[in-house]
């Protein structure tokens, strides 16, 4: 591990413990320093958890995103970027398989996670989708209790776990929710608000102990407050688990991520139809200061889009 | 220059075209209100046609005979009218239904909703709610001429099996009668689960087999109970097929070979005989008929708390 990472890595388990009660009380949104800016990003991941290379994702014979190419690090939050259409969500979900559910949907190039192939022939969608935890644009908890909830990918992935009850405060205290919650866990999630809700389902997420966690928009249906808590709390997450966010909002791509792909549409000559392709992938910091493509440019600067 | 689009007749009170349609709108209104409570009216002219004649059966044959006795000869010579057997009749045939209508409606449901595609779907739920038109006098014949004498043939189990009449056949048939109304109201109530639902358990590793049985069916257990009471009152209710397939004869017994009466049977059984106006047979039909009633409103009410209880709201 480079000295890059070390700070991060190591003292950040002790300091969180620490950190979350305090956190809880007044979550210390002002003045956190931006991520991005906040720490030295490698010119390239130390270890590459999920590596994409000349992806292309079809629905039936229509081209939905092409031209993929990114390396998504170990402990770092990477984002997804781009206008309407680009096919962010589409190339997100091809990360963990949930494009298998879509009739139709198949990929081309190879996506391999910790050096295996995820599309190999022997690979279980479900296993991947174990390791792989994905959190959608809605808030969408199971209709059963907040316990309920949190509980439900233990017990359906069969995890050995010795209490329970632990596996639920751990994994709603690292979603910053288990002070609002704690009294309250036999009640039903709908009760929650659509900011709780959504804390809910990453915890839900969490609690299955995934390497990778994918985040669909994760704050497009909440307001600025709530926004910011996960936006606190994704960072927090990132000392523990790779990220990988797609997100409509710039300034939320600049204030917690790594690094970040850019996406754009572009019109088929010949069909007229609209697909999605991957522009530049590089350091958030240099996508919002100096890209390397005019299109990339064109999008930060507020040209289209 | 352009005409002012504000340029028109701006007065409120236009006349004629006022008062004609006030008059057109008060009418449907009161032609709707008469609908709603013509139907409101038959219902309580039902309850109490029903209830004089039980009433007047109440003063002749004690409440604590009715419901505890155990034999049903009220047309005899000497009459006994402990309503038991006929209870139990209905109990037992409802039961075999429900044994077969439960699993394969249920089942039917989770495979449209969860399993088939969209074309499947859209050729299996016509074809399903096909078998929920036929006459239920067909089904009675069915179980008569057909299953009785292959469960005859066929019987492997201890006992005789089942006689010519019997609780069994009518039972299982009455169950296929009502497996179009489970799966039908059961596949509604689980393709109104969000998809959103699904998906996020399939993004925590859930295999198709555990969305359908921890997420889709627990949400929409509401929708299911509903489906399974009607059921319940379906085959409470129906008539024909025991009639013609269970046998003529009062019979306190759980065996569902044996030959029985259940209590829509003998209502019409008696029905059809002549029962002199005023006669303590003609009684006997009202008191089992409120009888019938009052178990079917119970359970719609113990459906409707239990519907409610289970309910989800979605966004």
């Amino acid at each position: 591990m480079s000295d890059a990472d070390e700070p991060m890595a190591d003292p950040s388990h002790e300091l969180a413990d620490q950190d979350r009660p305090a956190a809880a009380e007044a979550p210390p949104l002002a003045g956190r320093i931006p991520r991005a800016t906040g720490r030295t990003v490698p010119d390239a991941p130390e270890e590459i958890v999920i590596n994409v290379a000349d992806v292309a994702i079809y629905y039936g014979s229509f081209c939905a995103v092409g031209g993929l190419t990114v390396q998504f690090g170990r402990r770092e939050i990477t984002a997804l970027i781009g206008p309407s259409g680009c096919g962010k969500s589409t190339a997100l979900r091809a990360f963990n398989r949930m494009n298998d559910l879509i009739p139709g949907a198949r990929l081309t190039g190879s996506v391999s996670y910790r050096g295996q192939d995820l599309y190999g022939p022997r690979v279980d969608p479900i296993t991947v989708r174990r390791r792989i935890g994905m959190v959608f644009q809605k808030p969408n908890p199971f209709p059963k209790s907040i316990y309920d909830n949190v509980a439900y990918g233990p017990r359906v992935t069969g995890m050995k776990v010795p209490n329970m009850d632990d596996v639920v405060e751990e994994a709603l205290t690292s979603a910053a929710l288990w002070d609002e919650v704690k009294d309250k866990l036999r009640q039903h999630a709908f009760g929650l608000s659509g900011g709780q809700q959504q804390r809910l389902c990453i915890a839900r997420t969490i609690a299955v102990r995934p390497d990778v966690v994918l985040m669909d928009e994760p704050c497009s249906a909440l307001d600025p407050i709530s926004t910011a808590k996960i936006e606190y709390m994704m960072t927090e997450l990132a000392d523990e688990y790779t990220i990988i966010i797609v997100t409509h909002n710039m300034q939320q791509a600049a204030r917690i991520s790594d690094r970040t792909a850019f996406f754009t549409t572009e019109v088929d000559d010949a069909t007229g139809r609209r697909s999605g392709l991957m522009v530049e992938f590089d350091r958030t910091a240099k996508i919002f200061s100096t890209p390397s493509d005019q299109r990339t440019e064109d999008y930060i600067s507020g040209k289209f889009g | 220059m352009a005409a002012d689009p504000h340029d028109f007749d701006v007065s409120m009170a236009t006349g004629i075209g006022w008062s004609s349609r006030r008059l057109r709108e008060g009418l449907v209104r009161r032609v709707l209100m008469a609908a709603a409570l013509l139907s409101v009216a038959t219902t309580i002219g039902i309850v109490v046609a029903l209830a004089v004649p039980t009433v007047q059966f109440f003063t002749r044959v004690s409440p604590v005979e009715f419901l505890t006795g155990t034999e049903w000869t009220p047309l005899f010579a000497s009459p006994h009218f402990g309503v038991l057997p006929l209870v139990t009749a209905t109990a037992v045939t409802t039961f075999w239904a429900l044994l077969v209508a439960l699993p394969l409606g249920l089942g039917c449901a989770a495979y449209l909703s969860e399993y088939a595609g969209r074309r499947t779907r859209k050729i299996f739920k016509p074809l399903l709610e096909i078998l929920a038109g036929v006459p239920t006098v067909v089904y009675g014949f069915f179980a008569l001429t057909f299953l009785t004498p292959l469960l005859r043939d066929i019987w492997i189990l201890p006992g005789k099996g089942p006689q010519i009449y019997n609780a069994l056949s009518a039972g299982l048939v009455m169950g296929i009668m009502i497996i179009p109304t489970v799966a039908s109201l059961s596949e509604d109530a689980m393709s109104a689960v969000p998809d959103d639902l699904r998906a996020g358990a399939r993004a925590l590793g859930s295999t198709a087999r555990q969305v359908t049985t921890r997420v889709t069916i627990p949400a929409a257990l509401s929708g299911i109970i509903a489906a399974t009471m009607l059921a319940v009152s379906r085959a409470v209710g129906e008539t024909m097929i025991v009639a013609v397939a269970a046998g003529g004869t009062a019979n306190l017994s759980l065996d569902p070979t044996e030959p029985m009466q259940t209590m829509t049977a003998f209502i019409a059984a008696a029905a059809l005989g002549d029962q002199p106006t005023g006669s303590i047979g003609y009684q006997t039909l009202f008191a089992v008929g409120s009888l019938l009633f009052v178990i079917t409103l119970i359970m719609n009410i113990v459906s409707i708390r239990l519907v409610r209880r289970y309910r989800e709201v979605y966004e």
